[in-house]
């Protein structure tokens, strides 16, 4: 019997009309398939005789034809030299001290070189002045071999020689010189003896010649107010290491406050010592790294911060200033800071990065009225010495038509200047124009002619750091191009013959030796002059007669209290310009190292954002949002400052403070720099009178702007035992399994630790014989400042993947710094609001509240690489056991072994290991250092290079370790504790990181793992890691 | 503290010192030219004994002079002679030149004065221990006319004839042997003739062969026998197959052309030199380190041909062994007849024959060094090999496979002390092998 029911799969087939019913029965799909669109040209299709089997075919041919061409070995040359350096062992690296002193970073370093190609930034450990390696100086050694340097001197946009250049511009100079026209020197601040020496003798032959010293991101008023107070320009030099209480008004110290270098200090107090640390307050605007680190931290405006200091000053001298304006909590956060600062008296110091001289002046005061052992009058700082009313000054001049030349060497004012437009009307009028430069930059374009100027890494030099610590720099490699640094042109100039090298030795055994030896300074890198101690002496008296004058200096300092107060002037919103620790002033900007660097705050790479609070984000309608493939996307705004605007995307910073937001500088950058890294808006427009702090206008302006944002789930959720931390308080009272308990199983309805045999899942093998590698990492004494992320970058030939791939999650960095916020006040609070958390109910409301930082979060740090786990998850579902443990303690990873399959990193709890999706060298998609063999002479020969499709990831440093071995068995002797490092390791400055052999019983790590602190990430997990975290202690006690 | 500036001083001094002793020690070269020479020179009229005299003259002066060639020192062949004609010196001035030359110019004589002057100011080492009898048996040894070369093409002929031999007697028996194969095979051929001209005569009728199925047809009708050898070849290419995957890449025996004609049988195995001498930094670094230029010259500053022999030996290879010492005077840039460097240099391109992947990590200085593994162990015969080839498989087993036999080389060895106690309890032997020192692991050799 058959059935009558009609089935119908649509409405329209009701219809019995329908075209569609109709078309569908003769045809799929009812609309035709756009084929043509992806088949590219219809026509040339059409016309091609290929049919789709002679496709297949020639398909089929070329890849066979080319499997059997790759059986073929190529021919592979060995050039040895005619004649070999003496100093040189292929395959021996060799060490060089030097200096970096770029106007922006110095800092005393070692370079390491193999086969005479400087491939590696590592710390000066003679080096007694601060001022180590930080991520920017680590990743210095890359623009050594930037493709886009200048390979000679040039003329008006064409080549010439540098006997051409010598003449030509010594003619002119002349002329110049005998027209009474003024010949101005506009520098970097090189604090160089020798230099002085030489601008001396320059203005002795020329005569009407002015040396103007600028500083692109400038320290003027705080020099103004020392060289006010103490008679010397230099800036205040601190050693936090002194200090038990800091507190900090909008000073970040452990970024670029006054020229940087002063986190090392700041950390060794930073970890409790028997029950002892310090307590650091911060008052700020921005997140800074500094107010990440603070044990408190108030954000304010930069006016109210201003109050904050005029009131600090009130308090702990006992001088009565009315401060009004603060609001009862900040003015409770103030007293409790000046009571804490009184009772620690000379362990007190107080620092402020406010731009202006009285508040720098106030700054001075306090620590003089606290006799501050960590502020240290007698040495002062002379990395910064620009002058802001110099450079203003010869703009007016330039424009005024009276400057005859101008020579530049290491700025960039077309760039850097805020007035840049009136600075290149200026340099029309100039008769003579030259620009040391190793780059056609902004500025250097714009001058007649263009010195090719030589890397610091290739040059000679000499810096004054502080007073009486003198640092060197000698070339590490040939000049790679044509190239003459601005000594040796001075040297031309002054028709000196000697070269800029002699001309130091000359000086050095001069002035400052003193009957010391040269090549002993030249190999330390670093000489501490007899002046720095004869200084002590009468610094001494001064401080005796500043006594006796004790009325006078108070009146004065009384003065500048009511100026500041005086100009903290309410204002609806203010903007203060920061530069950040990857980018700094903006003169490494074509460094892929850097631009991938993610920020330590915000973890985004590839830009810079207008930071804004979450309050004032809601109020003007910008969003951030995080898009289907998990990447951070948000609006842009529109910045105003006196009639300048700029469009900026807007990321929404917690702890930033309600009606203040923030811009980095050095972004922006157009010229002399590839596409890739054009990246940002250069912030230096809004620049102006050089004050980072400038009242703004703000507008959304809509638009969506792709961010590159390695971190994306930026809270804890109460998840305490991923950064364990506790206070200071606890610490020193309770038991340490109050505020570090081991996690616990059931076994047999027992408690019993994960870390015991019985709950295992793994068999344990014994690793009691010979080396057996830990990696400590101490949370207190990290800072976050990220210069072991460069440096395990520059030692294991990490590739730079752009800023797309970063967007899709694909970064390669083999050591990532996380850092979260807490959701509540603090992360105890976290912890406590996710236990109370129970039912359906409550749990789907509070986890989303959770996600979100709080308004003014703590925050903490955490470096994570691979944990090099003993029982480690990804080497059990390897398919081809491409990674496998090591007796030492390391998680290998074998590439060529390795098929891609990416279980590894599925199975790894940490999320550390790293997947190369592309052939990131020699590949235009992805044109940074690895695409050019100029860049690629960076490359550390002891470690391969990755190809597509394996899996990569930290590890630990075998080549180092291995070194290390090799090298006490070629002298047949035991290692010490303290030689075995990883790149990391060796980068930390602070102290934050340890490697060591845990069976060696004396080595220091072996300690640190007993410690009561110490604690395994996931240890619940059970995978029994070989990097110890060391529990964040916070200093929470108030006065 | 890791760093290394050396002084350039103390470098210097070294390179001067193995440049001496080079010199000294390597002259055994040209003792074979002066052997030659000795035979095929009748005695001279002079007093003294040259045979004597030539080997007093090896042993003191050949570092510095030859015969008939300008070196450190001048030619000194009939130098006595010249001596008497040119300057009116007496074999008394030669006498007190030799024993204190510094002694003589400080007389202020003006031949002496001029000679060291020529020279760059070098001072000739005093030889105060030669009596006038050695110092006449060198004079005499000097005043002997020079030989002509005459020996050595004679012999290269002979060889060719003697060769040829041989293969001219293996042809006659292949030759006679396809000849008899031949009349059996004709023989076969006519007696079945006949047979079957017998049968037709006699009307005996030959038996007619039977149509059976080919063997071929048969084979593929059954299908079991079909089967095994599908699989038979399926395997047996598999087998060739694999062989040949597995061999690519693997250039064990690989003997490229290079510029030089650089022969490790005469440095390494006739004339005995260390093979880090010239590799030194295999001895602290992980490459062995192709030798820079000056490293060659530091020895043939002096030895700027080969001697007789050596050549002939070369000429049967095709190879002219002084033509290549001037290859590399060509490459160093030193003017042999100036004898001075021109500063005109041109590096070598050597094709470099042992390559290991860019993903193995392989120094040398564990292995030589630490380990104590001689360079011929990996490297093979090295001093009988006229042209350098790749004597290992260089292959991932092949390394394992020596880690798993060698005993880990702790004698003196202060790191290995206390791990090796450890270990060796731990896996009960005595010696501790490279694998059980963990020598196996993926890690230690890839990163």
């Amino acid at each position: 019997m058959s059935s009558n029911k009609k089935y119908w799969k649509s409405v329209e087939e009701l219809n019995e009309n329908s075209s569609i019913v109709e078309t569908l029965k003769q045809n799929e799909f009812v609309e035709e398939i756009p084929t043509d669109e992806f088949l590219g040209n219809k026509e040339t299709l059409e016309e091609t005789s290929t049919t789709r089997r002679d496709f297949l075919k020639y398909v089929g041919f070329s890849t066979a034809a080319a499997s059997l061409a790759a059986c073929e070995g190529p021919v592979k040359k060995s050039i040895p030299y005619v004649v070999q350096p003496t100093e040189i062992i292929p395959g021996v690296a060799n060490y060089y001290a030097t200096t970096i002193a770029d106007g922006f970073d110095f800092a005393s370093v070692l370079v390491k070189t193999r086969e005479g190609r400087p491939i590696k930034i590592e710390n000066n450990t003679l080096a007694a002045t601060n001022g180590s390696a930080n991520a920017r100086v680590n990743a210095s050694v890359l623009g050594l071999y930037d493709s886009l340097r200048i390979q000679g001197p040039k003329k008006a946009g064409a080549s010439i020689s540098w006997n051409t250049f010598n003449a030509e511009t010594t003619g002119e100079l002349t002329n110049i010189a005998a027209a009474n026209k003024d010949i101005v020197l506009l520098t970097q601040t090189y604090a160089s003896p020798s230099t002085s020496k030489l601008i001396s003798e320059f203005k002795e032959k020329y005569g009407n010649v002015r040396h103007v010293v600028y500083d692109a991101v400038s320290e003027s008023t705080a020099l103004d107010a020392y060289q006010t107070k103490y008679g010397e320009r230099g800036l205040a030099n601190y050693d936090f290491s002194k200090a038990m209480t800091i507190v900090s008004v909008g000073a970040d110290f452990l970024g670029d406050w006054q020229g940087g270098g002063f986190d090392s200090g700041y950390s060794k107090n930073r970890v409790p010592d028997h029950g002892k640390m310090s307590r650091h307050v911060q008052f700020e605007s921005n997140m800074s790294l500094t107010g990440a680190n603070a044990d408190k931290r108030v954000p304010l405006t930069p006016t109210q911060q201003k109050l904050v200091l005029a009131k600090l000053y009130s308090l702990v001298t006992g001088n009565n200033v009315s401060v009004k304006g603060l609001s009862e909590k900040v003015e409770a956060a103030v007293k409790s800071a000046a009571s804490q600062l009184k009772k620690a008296g000379s362990n007190g110091v107080v620092v402020t990065g406010i731009q202006d001289v009285n508040a720098q002046t106030v700054a001075l005061e306090i620590n003089e009225v606290l006799a501050s052992k960590a502020f240290d009058p007698k040495t002062p700082i002379k990395t910064r010495q620009g002058s802001d009313k110099a450079v203003a000054g010869l703009i007016a001049d330039m424009k005024a038509g009276k400057v005859g030349a101008i020579i530049m060497s290491g700025v960039n004012p077309m760039y850097t200047l805020s007035n840049a437009s009136e600075f290149e009307e200026g340099l029309k009028k100039t008769q003579l124009s030259i620009a040391f430069s190793m780059k056609v930059d902004e500025t250097s374009s714009k001058v007649q002619y263009i010195a090719a100027a030589p890397h610091y890494l290739e040059s000679w030099g000499d810096v004054e750091l502080k007073k009486g610590h003198y640092a060197l720099t000698q070339p590490t490699i040939r000049p790679l191009f044509d190239t003459k640094q601005f000594q040796d042109a001075l040297l031309k100039w002054t028709e000196n013959n000697i070269s800029y090298h002699d001309y130091i030795k000359e000086a050095w055994g001069t002035d400052i030796l003193g009957g010391s030896s040269f090549n002993k300074a030249l190999h330390d890198g670093v000489f501490v002059g007899a002046i720095a101690t004869e200084v002590e002496d009468t610094a001494d008296d001064a401080t005796n007669v500043e006594e006796e004058d004790g009325e006078t200096a108070q009146k004065a300092s009384g003065n500048a209290v009511q100026a500041l107060v005086a100009s903290a002037k309410n204002k609806d919103l203010e903007l203060t310009l920061y530069t950040k620790v990857g980018m700094g002033d903006g003169q490494q900007a074509n460094n892929p190292w850097l631009q991938e660097f993610p920020d330590p705050i915000t973890r985004t790479s590839w830009d810079n954002y207008l930071t804004i609070s979450k309050a004032d984000a809601a109020a003007l309608g910008i969003t951030n949002e995080h898009v289907a493939n998990g990447a951070l996307n948000s609006n842009y705004a529109k910045i105003t400052v006196n009639g300048v605007s700029i469009k900026v995307p807007a990321i929404i910073q917690p702890g930033q403070a309600k009606g203040s937001v923030g811009l980095a500088l050095g972004y922006g950058k157009t010229l002399g720099l590839k596409t890739e890294m054009q990246t940002g808006v250069n912030a230096y427009a809004l620049y102006q009178d050089f004050n980072n702090v400038q009242e703004v206008t703000l507008e959304a302006v809509g638009g969506v702007h792709e961010f590159a944002c390695v971190q994306l789930h930026n809270t804890l959720m109460g998840r305490g035992d991923i950064i364990k931390e506790t206070t200071l308080e606890i610490f020193n009272t309770k038991d340490k399994k109050h505020w570090n308990a081991v996690p616990v199983v059931s076994l047999n309805h027992q408690e019993t630790p994960v870390t015991s045999p019985e709950v295992d899942l793994w068999d344990e093998f014994d690793r009691s014989i010979g080396h057996h590698f830990n990696l400590s990492i101490d949370l207190n004494a990290c800072t976050g400042c990220g210069a072991c992320v460069i440096a395990c970058h520059a030692e294991n030939n990490v590739p730079v993947v752009g800023k797309t791939e970063v967007r899709r999650s694909r970064d390669m960095h083999w050591l990532r710094i996380d850092r979260y916020y807490s959701s509540e006040e603090s992360f105890e609070g976290d912890n406590a609001k996710k236990d109370d958390i129970s039912g359906l109910g409550s749990s789907l409301s509070e986890f989303g509240e959770m996600e979100n930082a709080s308004e003014n979060p703590q925050v903490a740090f955490q470096p994570v690489m691979c944990q090099h786990c003993n029982h480690a998850p990804c080497e059990t579902v390897c398919p081809v056991a491409a990674t496998s443990h090591g007796r030492q303690g390391q998680n290998h990873m074998a590439y060529n072994r390795c098929v891609g399959t990416r279980y590894c990193a599925n199975n790894c709890p940490y999320k550390v290991r790293r997947f190369n999706w592309f052939l990131y060298n020699g590949n235009d998609e992805f044109d940074y250092h690895m695409n050019d063999d100029l860049g690629r002479m960076v490359l550390n020969p002891d470690v391969v290079v990755r190809s597509r499709g394996v899996m990569e990831k930290c590890s630990m440093c075998i080549q180092m370790t291995q070194k290390t071995i090799l090298d006490a068995k070629r002298d047949g002797r035991e290692i010490k504790d303290g030689e075995f490092q990883t790149a990391c390791s060796a980068a930390c400055s602070s102290g934050a990181m340890t490697f060591g052999d845990i069976n060696d019983k004396e080595s220091k790590v072996s300690e640190l793992l007993k410690d009561n602190r110490m604690y395994h990430l996931l240890e619940h997990v059970g995978t029994k890691p070989n990097v110890q975290y060391q529990t964040k202690v916070r200093n929470t006690t108030e006065a | 503290m890791k760093k290394s500036y050396q002084s350039l001083e103390v470098n210097l001094t070294n390179n001067m010192e193995k440049v001496i002793h080079r010199k000294l020690g390597k002259n055994i070269l040209r003792l074979g030219l002066i052997i030659l020479l000795a035979f095929t020179t009748a005695l001279s009229a002079q007093e003294g004994d040259p045979a004597k005299g030539k080997s007093l003259f090896n042993a003191n002066c050949a570092a510095c002079h030859q015969l008939d060639k300008k070196m450190t020192g001048p030619a000194l062949r009939h130098v006595e002679q010249r001596l008497s004609d040119n300057e009116g010196l007496d074999r008394d001035w030669i006498h007190a030149w030799i024993r204190n030359s510094a002694g003589v110019i400080k007389s202020g004589d003006a031949y002496a004065n001029k000679i060291y002057n020529e020279f760059g100011g070098a001072a000739m080492t005093a030889f105060p221990q030669l009596s006038d009898e050695d110092l006449n048996n060198i004079l005499a040894y000097t005043a002997e006319e020079k030989a002509a070369p005459a020996a050595a093409t004679a012999s290269a002929g002979s060889a060719t004839a003697t060769s040829s031999e041989g293969g001219i007697s293996n042809e006659l028996i292949l030759g006679a042997l396809a000849i008899l194969f031949i009349l059996l095979a004709t023989g076969l051929y006519i007696v079945n003739k006949t047979l079957r001209r017998f049968a037709l005569v006699q009307n005996i009728e030959l038996p007619k062969a039977t149509q059976r199925t080919p063997l071929w047809k048969a084979f593929i009708k059954n299908q079991f026998l079909m089967l095994v050898t599908a699989i038979f070849f399926l395997l047996a290419s598999a087998y060739f197959v694999f062989g040949y995957l597995m061999q690519i890449g693997v250039d064990q025996g690989y003997e490229p052309v290079q510029p030089i004609h650089y022969s490790h049988r005469i440095h390494a195995g006739d004339n005995g030199i260390d093979c880090k001498y010239c590799h030194s930094s295999a001895r602290v670094s992980k490459t062995s380190g192709i030798p820079s230029l000056n490293v060659c010259m530091n020895c043939h500053k002096s030895i700027y041909e080969v001697a007789p022999e050596t050549l002939a030996e070369g000429k049967k290879i095709g190879v002219d062994y002084n033509a290549e010492i001037q290859k590399l005077y060509a490459a160093a840039g030193w003017d042999d007849a100036e004898q001075k460097y021109t500063g005109n240099s041109q590096p070598v391109k050597w094709v470099r024959i042992h390559n290991l992947p860019d993903f193995v990590y392989f120094n040398h200085s564990q292995h030589v060094t630490v380990a104590g593994v001689e360079c011929q162990t990996c490297h093979g015969p090295v001093e009988e090999m006229e042209v350098m080839y790749q004597h290992a498989p260089l292959t991932m087993g092949w390394c394992i496979e020596c880690h798993r036999t060698t005993n880990v080389n702790v004698k003196d060895n202060a790191y290995y002390t206390k791990i090796h106690e450890e270990l060796s309890k731990k896996y009960g032997v005595d010696k501790l092998t490279a694998a059980q020192m963990g020598g196996l692991e993926c890690g230690k050799c890839h990163y």
